[in-house]
């Protein structure tokens, strides 16, 4: 009896313990020594291809190429969008994750914030092969002006306007050049089953990116130069209602657009002859291929500004930066690999099946055949830019405004009327959330 | 335990009883319990106490993404953030407070109706028939199915341009008008009762079924004999039997609705509820996940927990004390 009792206790004892030793030594996929002598670092990729399986096709000979190259083995996990923040903040708060990661570049400021990420000064600088390498608008795009940066550039991206070639051909249109065209386009190409637009209406990001540019257009600033937030202004307030007047008062939108809550949904409409034109990033290339468009059936132009605009913003440097988490134990192979993937002749490979801008000062456009659409994304990029508000609550300002526009649309889909003042009492609403977060 | 056992005294000359040793053995072994205790202990205290207690304290500073990194080098608020969150005249707490109406008002739709339905079918499947069983599998079907892709079956079928119910509705019952959105706007608050209560009703069927398997028969023959119809019936014999039953399974269905996250955050998806869906899991969930304000957050779901506390203590003792007066 005793000795089934004692049995018993360091049966329950050893149990116990072994479960709290796997609690605490539960995740953590940071750098090992895989027991062969060489090391491998785990990198999270963002979602670049039209799946997550795609970016993994795509990426793994460029991956195993590193790997014979320096004999780093790299573990690779593609993250979806939805995802990728949170992750990456899990990681931030706990201490494991990734060695190397991609990310948003308008995330940049924020996470340079939270001091996870090594610093890219001067020795680090040098082990990626030096900063002066890439294109100044996407450096600067990344982290907040006067600090070390914590992101380079990987992809870049720049909105512009696309539209159906053979559309706009049987309806004997040229393409816009000002929202006034834009609007008139639109308006003409609207009947029936057909749209002139489709807009990712459901979308936050695409919602406070349209926000941002429309009031850039006006002149207006969402943060004042001390970085406070000034959301509610007359500039603000019209540049919003410029982008859902293309819905309520023009009626150039197809009111279901507001369910959208990603951009591919929009570009399938574009594939499909539903809508005729669609506001995005140039990466919907290989989306609208994927849909079953051939490069030549679609154009781009630079998004239109008013006749009257202040300043003829066309995007925001938009695009991918990658990191390098500072918890890593391997920092050298880490920044090896920053350096490989940034180095021209993999920015070339990966230019085509992702469809994004060369972020090095010395590349040139190779993610479409079409030079006009390659002229009107690099100069979008380098010439009519103005980067989001390069502050710590990028975030709390995406979210906040971003969702406010989607509940606009929603109403307006609904059948109710949006006026400047419900535009002015969302844009003070989501102030107020943004300063209670401090 | 040794006063309360005296020696046995067998006729004629006096031992120790047979069990003495062993019962000392046990005495030199008091400790036993406590120690076989300790694990369950230890695993309670990290699996609710610590979280508990780690949330109370989040709330009290002012924990954004700029102190994720370091927890304690976040700013001690006190009572900061449950201000902000209780102020009705500010953004944040006008928020919070008309997600909570709306968390009630679905809350009582979707435990009163999925009840009501619950106890419908359990009565009509409470007599022996041909073909009930199958009836029993089919009213589960909604609970077994997994969660996820019940309701995004819910949500294709929703869908103002290509989903089955408009396409119902408007092309083949011929309904006039224009077919209306059921994901956003004002109708958006009913779709997520409706696939609620789709989800919510077999568990209080489930429930309610098991309980009037206790319910003797020959109450039934009785009343009959005495001249009851069915529903004096239900409401003299079955109502009264599943007491015991309605108070757990009205608490429980209570706490898991007002709780509910999956519903809105796969009707809807992560980042496009609309306000009239905004139930309060997932408007916590997004002021500390799309915010990344986890002060907020924390303040918000203590709040929450107060909340439910109450309102479970004041059910039960409600409950109680009717029991102790009939």
């Amino acid at each position: 009896m005793e000795a089934k009792n004692k049995a018993i206790a360091a049966a329950t004892a050893v149990a116990a313990l072994s479960m709290v030793l796997a609690g605490c030594a539960g995740g953590g996929g940071t750098a090992a020594d895989n027991g062969t002598g060489k090391t491998t670092i785990t990198y999270w990729a963002s979602n670049q291809g039209t799946s997550l399986d795609n970016d993994k096709q795509v990426l793994t000979p460029i991956l195993q190429e590193f790997t014979k190259q320096t004999g780093i083995t790299v573990d690779l996990e593609v993250i979806g969008w939805n995802d990728l923040q949170t992750r990456i903040q899990t990681a931030v708060t706990s201490g494991q994750g990734p060695d190397v990661v991609n990310i948003g570049n308008t995330w940049g400021a924020a996470f340079q914030s939270t001091g996870a990420f090594a610093q890219f000064d001067g020795k680090n600088a040098s082990a990626i092969g030096g900063l002066d390498r890439f294109v100044k608008t996407a450096l600067d795009a990344g982290g907040a002006p006067g600090k070390t940066p914590t992101s380079v550039p990987l992809y870049g991206l720049a909105y512009g306007l696309y539209y159906n070639k053979a559309m706009f051909a049987a309806a004997q249109l040229q393409p816009p050049t000002t929202w006034d065209e834009l609007v008139t386009d639109a308006k003409k190409l609207t009947h029936g089953d057909q749209w002139g637009l489709t807009l990712a209406a459901g979308s936050y990001t695409e919602n406070i990116h349209f926000a941002f540019l429309t009031s850039a257009q006006n002149g207006g600033e969402f943060y004042d130069a001390s970085g406070k937030p000034t959301f509610d202004t007359p500039e603000n307030v019209a540049g919003i209602k410029r982008y859902l007047d293309l819905m309520q008062l023009h009626k150039a939108a197809n009111p279901a657009d507001a369910q959208y809550d990603n951009a591919s949904s929009s570009a399938a409409d574009l594939a499909s002859g539903k809508a005729a034109m669609f506001l995005s990033q140039n990466n919907a290339d290989s989306t609208l291929k994927a849909d079953g468009m051939k490069p030549g059936d679609w154009g781009v132009v630079p998004l239109p500004a008013p006749g009257d605009a202040k300043a003829q913003i066309s995007t925001f440097p938009a695009g991918i930066n990658i990191s390098v988490f500072d918890y890593t134990k391997h920092l050298p192979q880490a920044l090896e690999f920053v350096k490989y993937m940034t180095s021209p002749d993999v920015q070339a490979k990966l230019a085509v099946p992702y469809s994004v801008l060369p972020v090095l000062g010395s590349a040139d456009a190779k993610f479409t055949t079409d030079a006009d659409e390659a002229k009107v994304f690099m100069d979008a990029y380098q010439n009519r830019s103005k980067p989001l508000p390069q502050v710590a609550s990028e975030g709390d300002f995406e979210s906040t405004i971003g969702k406010g526009i989607s509940g606009l649309f929603a109403q307006i889909a609904t059948g109710k009327t949006v006026t400047d003042a419900d535009i002015s009492a969302m844009l003070d609403n989501a102030q107020q959330q943004v300063e209670a977060a401090g | 335990m040794s006063a309360t056992a005296p020696a046995r005294i067998s006729p004629g000359h006096v031992t120790d009883p047979p069990d003495a040793a062993p019962r000392r053995r046990l005495r030199s072994r008091w400790w036993l319990p406590y120690v076989l205790l300790v694990p369950a202990v230890v695993f309670e205290l990290l699996v609710h106490l610590i979280p508990m207690v780690t949330g109370i304290w989040i709330s009290l500073v002012k924990l954004t993404q700029q102190y994720l990194r370091n927890w304690s080098e976040a700013p001690f608020l006190g009572l900061g953030n449950y201000r902000v969150s209780l102020d009705v005249h500010g953004a944040v707490g006008r928020a919070l407070l008309q997600s909570f109406l709306i968390t009630c008002a679905f809350t009582v739709l979707v435990v009163g109706i999925a009840w009501i339905a619950g106890m419908a079918a359990a009565v009509a499947l409470q007599r022996k028939f041909p073909g009930r069983g199958l009836f029993r599998t089919l009213f589960l079907v909604p609970y077994a199915i997994p969660i996820y892709a019940g309701i995004i079956a819910w949500k294709f079928m929703l869908q103002k341009d290509t989903g089955a119910l408009n396409h119902l509705l408007f092309d083949n019952l011929g309904l006039p008008g224009e077919k209306p959105f059921w994901l956003i706007g004002g109708n958006a608050f009913w779709s997520l009762v409706i696939v609620a209560i789709w989800r919510l009703w077999p568990f209080a069927f489930l429930m309610l079924m098991a309980g009037m398997q206790s319910v003797p028969e020959d109450l039934y023959e009785a009343s009959a004999v005495d001249g009851a119809k069915p529903f004096r019936q239900w409401r003299s014999i079955t109502v009264p039997m599943l007491r015991p039953v309605n108070v757990v399974l009205v608490l429980v269905m209570f706490l898991w609705t007002f709780n509910d996250f999956n519903t809105p955050f796969v009707l809807f998806g992560k980042t496009a509820q609309p306000p009239a869906g905004d139930l309060i899991s997932f408007h916590i969930y997004n002021a500390s996940f799309l915010t990344f304000n986890f002060g907020y957050g924390s303040a918000m779901s203590v709040l929450l927990l107060l909340f439910l506390l109450v309102v479970t203590v004041a059910y039960l003792l409600f409950v109680n004390r009717r029991s102790q007066r009939a």
